[in-house]
Formats: structure tokens, C-alpha cells, sequence
């Protein structure tokens, strides 16, 4: 998998998805409309700051409120690389992988991480460097079920898959998880 | 060792024998929820899976409820794009403007989830399911294409924190006040991936509406899920309404409980969220005072029947302060009726409040009362994020109907009490 490479934008705990993208820009679906919104309530100047490849760093819970999947959608849209969080809440997280919005849980890199530093992020191996201190990290690694729909580019692809399996008698979804928990 | 009612409901429906806490598992899903934000971008993800045919037309529900009736061109496209696909693929739960209603409260009023039932839905509050003894989540738009296209999803078995309501609800303070108080201690995080399980003498005692408001909550706390053992009260609701079979399931008297909370509420206040968060649970009295411009008594968190009720309670023969805007929602077009065969609407009328046909409206900043740079609420809803109901310099107060019915009286944050004696 390719190596990443970003400035890091910083925010705080909490960033809600009504902060990563306003409720009032919900009446389209148009990934590039979303994107012109991204982090809007959190920080308004930041679509204009913000280039591509470069990395939002962000405390416990990044993601938490409303499920609208226009969040990570306005977030990769915008070109932003992947979301380093010392925690991701829950659907938030689901939706990322769904998606193909690369995230990673590291309490020690989000509370190292300010903003202007330069990262380079390994997604294969889960690790984060940053560049000028030379200081390595290593996220939590996602269970291989998970990684499964990551490597496939998502859900859609990962049920696409399994669809054409079954219609010609392949192994079940179910009987993939389970060989791969055994792994 | 016996499991809890999650983790009961999630083997029976990945049909296991049992499951325990952090495994992965794949689910049968009850019923699948989109609402006209979501589902565009679901509908969407469907038609890449290159299935045809959605896995069971009888167990979509599609919902228009946020931007409706339509706020403006763009909206109307999202509703298009729904009900057109519900048309194309023969969804039977589409329900148009004159017949919907805010989804959560929408779904259990016409039997549509049942106690025992795995719902998903494209919306954070489908916990709210969890009142009824369903396992409710809420999941984003990919997920929910996933489960029209197989009927199936994948889930990590949450732990379950156990949360424990003893002594007698003093006046005035009702299933808001409860889960603004439990999200207060928990945080916004402190329940994070976990399911809630609420229990104990004061629950078993509450209405099914001031349980819908408590599991509806549950995602506040950053929970899966927020569940109710369903008990006669919620069998004597589900009576009539039920489409189809189902089973209740209650937990082990022996379960495994990650962690348990137990609270006296014989003191509680009524409780106010301050901005910009719900867990900023304070006593009414800490913010009594603080000037209002809008108040909205609505939402699938409080905009049913009973919620209601309490606010008319307050509302008869009183007007509201003149500074004050109070917009009413009845959150379904039933609770709309029963409201004005009840009375209620000509009492909100002649306080001189505005009564909405159901809408999410501004409850999430869409439309039907968005706040200006400055301006105040106190809102029955469910979030007082920046920026949530308008301004990113506006700010929300949460509350339940009766102290938001008394501060609009008040034209400041008020605990009913304040109003005197109940006409």
C-alpha cells in the first residue's frame, strides 16, 4: 500500500460530524459541494489552507454525533490523505472503512502531532513519522476482517465481491469471517 | 455465565448459539432505515453492488423527513432521487408528506421494529429502537446499501453498561432529565462503542415515550445502542401495532455487565444541556435566567404525545413571552392528530406558539426556525453542537418540554415551577 506524506492540521477531542460538515449543506450529495465545507464549523478558513495529501490530527472521539456519511466523503473529497485520531467514534469509524477513508487510531501520535509538522504515514505497516523530530509511531491495527474491505477499496466492492461468489457457490461472508478471526 | 439482551438479540440473529463482547459477527438485519439525507448517497452505493432487486421490500424503511416538506430545489432533487428508487423497487414503507412523520418516532408507531429485532438505520438515533428491546444502531449510507443489497451487515458485539434509576422522579423531571443527567456523567465518549442498558425501579415505571427520549439519547453518550428490557408496558404498546412476528428477549440474571452505574434521582432537577455539548447536563437552576429567542418542543426525542401534553399542561392560559418564538412539532402526522382531538394544538395556538406539520426542521439546522449570529434557544432535541440549529454563533440549550414550555413562557430559562400553580 502507498506511503502517505502531509501537513498536519490539528484539532481538538469531539470534532462532531455537524463541525465537519454543516447540516446545511446536506440538500446535495455531491461529494465536490461537500468538500467546499469541510471542517467549516470547526475552523472556516480551512478548505482554503488545506492541500492535497495533507493530514487532520485530532483528539479522542473525531467523528461523534450524527451518522452522515458526507463527513469522511467531504473529508476525502478535499483531498485530505487520512485522519490520524487518538480515538474515532463509532460510526464515524465504520463509514471511513466503508468508504476507503484512511484513519488512524494512535493516542501517542495524536497527542505528539502539532500542527504544520510534517508526516509521513506507512498504511501497510500502520505507522506514522514525523519527519523533522524523527519520531516513529504505530497504530492500532485494524482486525483483518477489516482490512479485508481496505484492501478490496471498501464495503461496495467487498459485497460486490461476495455477491458474485454466491451466485456461483463460492464460501459464505460469514464463513470469511470466521477463517479470518482464526488467523 | 448468561449474556445481556445485546448480545442475546446479536447471536440470535448472526444464529449462533452465543456471542460475546469484541467479536465480529454477521448479522440478519429486521429492518433498514434511510431517511432523505442518507439515502440518496445509499441508493447511490446500492447500484454499484450490481444487485438488482433490494433483499426484501418489506423491511426498507424510507423515510423523508429532514428537508420536508421541501425546503428548496436542492432538497426536493434528495426526496426525488427516494422516492423514485422506493418506486422503481417496490418498497412498501415509503411514506409521503401527509402520511410520514420524524422516522424514530414514525417506526415504532406503526410496528414497523419490534422488541428482539437488529434495526439498522442511516441515522444516529435509530437507538432509539432500544426502548422497545430492539437492538437499534445507527450506521452510515455504504452500510445501509450493503443491507438492502444482502439483508446482512457486519458488527463488533458491544459490552454493555448498565445503568440503574432508583427512588421516585420528583415533579417535572421526566425521561429527558434522566438521559441528559446519565449523559452528563458519562460524556460524550463514556459509553463509546458500548451498548447502554437502562434498568431499575424508575424505568420499569416510565411511559414508552420518556423511554423513546432515553434510548434515543444513548448515541450521545457515544453508545450502539441504548436498550430497555421490554416488559408489559412495552408488550401493551407493541399490542396492535406489530406487522409481523417477533420474539422479546430480556438478558441473564447472571450476565457479564462491563460496568454499572447506580443512580438516586429522588433530588434530580429537571436538567438543561448548556452549549456546545450534552454532556454539559447542568440543574435547570444553574442556568435559570439566561434570556431566550426560540424554543422548539419537537424532535424524535420529545416531539411525541406525551411530551406534548406536558408542554400544553404549562401552556394553557398562558402566552408566550413576546421577545419569544416557541415552534411545536408534533413528530408524526398520528401524534399531530391525537394532539388536536386532544385540544393541545388550539392551547398551543392560543399561547401564541406556532405548530409545525412534522419535520427534523431545526433540529439540525435545516429549515422551520434557524437561529441568527447570537441568538438562543432551548430545544427538546438531541444536539447543541456549534452550529447545529443555524449560526455557528447561535447557541442551544437541550431540555425536556416542561422546563422548555416554562422558558418560553418566562422568555428565559425557567424551571416550570416558576410559572405557579397548573391551570
Amino acid at each position: 500500500m502507498r506511503v502517505l506524506k502531509g501537513r498536519v492540521w490539528s484539532f481538538g477531542d469531539d470534532i462532531d460530524t455537524d463541525a465537519i460538515i454543516p447540516a446545511r449543506y446536506l440538500n446535495t450529495s455531491d461529494p465536490k459541494e461537500l468538500a467546499a465545507h469541510c471542517m467549516e464549523d470547526a475552523d472556516c478558513t480551512f478548505v482554503e489552507k488545506a492541500a492535497p495529501g495533507d493530514i487532520i490530527v485530532a483528539g479522542k472521539n473525531f467523528g461523534c454525533g450524527s451518522s452522515r456519511e458526507h463527513a469522511p466523503i467531504a473529508i476525502k473529497e478535499a483531498g485530505i490523505s487520512c485522519v490520524i485520531a487518538e480515538s474515532f467514534a463509532r460510526i464515524f469509524y465504520r463509514n471511513a472503512i466503508n468508504i476507503g477513508l484512511p484513519i488512524l487510531e494512535s493516542p501517542e501520535a495524536a497527542a505528539f502531532l502539532k500542527e504544520g509538522q510534517q508526516v509521513e504515514v506507512d498504511l501497510e505497516k500502520g505507522e506514522i513519522h514525523e519527519i523533522i523530530s524523527g519520531r516513529r509511531f504505530t497504530a492500532v491495527a485494524f482486525p483483518p476482517f477489516m482490512r479485508e474491505i481496505m484492501s478490496k477499496g471498501g464495503l461496495i466492492n467487498y459485497v460486490k465481491e461476495k455477491v458474485a461468489n454466491q451466485k456461483s457457490g463460492v464460501r459464505s461472508q460469514e464463513s470469511e469471517v470466521r477463517s479470518q478471526e482464526s488467523e | 455465565m448468561g449474556h445481556t439482551i445485546s448480545e442475546k438479540i446479536l447471536a440470535k440473529a448472526a444464529g449462533k448459539k452465543e456471542v460475546f463482547p469484541g467479536e465480529l459477527i454477521i448479522a440478519k438485519i429486521d429492518m433498514a432505515l434511510g431517511n432523505d439525507i442518507t439515502s440518496p448517497v445509499a441508493i447511490n452505493e446500492f447500484r454499484k453492488t450490481g444487485v438488482e432487486n433490494v433483499f426484501d421490500k418489506e423491511r426498507i424503511a424510507l423515510i423523508p423527513d429532514h428537508f420536508t416538506p421541501n425546503k428548496d430545489m436542492q432538497s426536493a432533487e434528495q426526496v426525488r432521487i427516494m422516492r423514485d428508487f422506493a418506486h422503481e423497487q417496490g418498497i412498501v414503507h415509503y411514506y409521503e408528506i401527509g402520511r410520514m412523520g420524524v422516522e424514530h418516532a414514525l417506526l415504532p408507531e406503526l410496528g414497523l421494529v419490534l422488541p428482539g429485532d437488529v434495526v439498522i438505520g442511516a441515522d444516529s438515533h435509530t437507538c432509539t429502537y432500544g426502548a422497545l428491546g430492539a437492538f437499534g444502531t445507527g450506521v452510515g449510507s455504504t452500510d445501509l446499501a450493503a443491507v438492502m443489497a444482502t439483508g446482512e451487515l457486519w458488527f463488533k458485539v458491544p459490552p454493555t453498561i448498565r445503568l440503574i434509576f432508583h427512588g421516585n422522579l420528583p415533579p417535572w423531571v421526566g425521561g429527558k432529565d434522566l438521559i441528559l443527567f446519565a449523559i452528563g456523567q458519562l460524556g460524550v465518549d463514556g459509553a463509546r462503542y458500548a451498548a447502554l442498558e437502562f434498568a431499575g425501579p424508575v424505568i420499569s415505571k416510565l411511559n414508552m415515550d420518556a423511554r423513546f427520549t432515553i434510548s434515543n439519547m444513548a448515541i450521545e453518550a457515544g453508545a450502539k445502542a441504548g436498550l430497555i428490557s421490554p416488559d408489559n408496558i412495552t408488550l401493551d404498546y407493541v399490542k396492535g401495532r406489530a406487522k409481523r412476528n417477533f420474539t422479546p428477549i430480556t438478558g441473564d440474571e447472571d450476565a457479564y455487565v462491563f460496568q454499572e452505574y447506580n443512580w438516586d434521582v429522588e433530588n434530580l432537577e429537571p436538567q438543561v444541556a448548556l452549549p456546545f455539548s450534552p454532556a454539559n447536563a447542568q440543574p435547570v437552576s444553574s442556568a435559570a435566567g439566561t434570556p431566550v429567542d426560540q424554543v422548539v418542543i419537537g424532535s424524535c426525542t420529545n416531539g411525541r404525545i406525551e411530551d406534548l401534553r406536558q408542554a400544553a399542561a404549562l401552556l394553557k392560559g398562558r402566552k408566550v413571552h413576546p421577545r419569544v418564538r416557541l415552534i411545536v412539532i408534533p413528530a408524526t402526522q398520528a401524534i399531530y392528530l391525537q394532539a388536536l382531538r386532544e385540544g393541545l394544538l388550539e392551547i398551543f395556538t392560543e399561547a401564541e406558539a406556532a405548530v409545525s406539520t412534522p419535520t427534523c426542521g431545526p433540529c439540525l439546522g435545516g429549515h422551520m426556525g434557524i437561529l441568527a449570529e447570537g441568538e438562543v434557544a432551548v430545544a427538546t432535541t438531541n444536539r447543541n453542537f456549534v452550529g447545529r440549529m443555524g449560526h455557528p454563533k447561535s447557541r442551544v440549550y437541550l431540555a425536556g418540554p416542561a422546563v422548555a414550555a416554562a422558558s418560553a413562557v418566562v422568555g428565559a430559562i425557567a424551571h416550570p415551577e416558576e410559572l405557579g400553580e397548573v391551570k
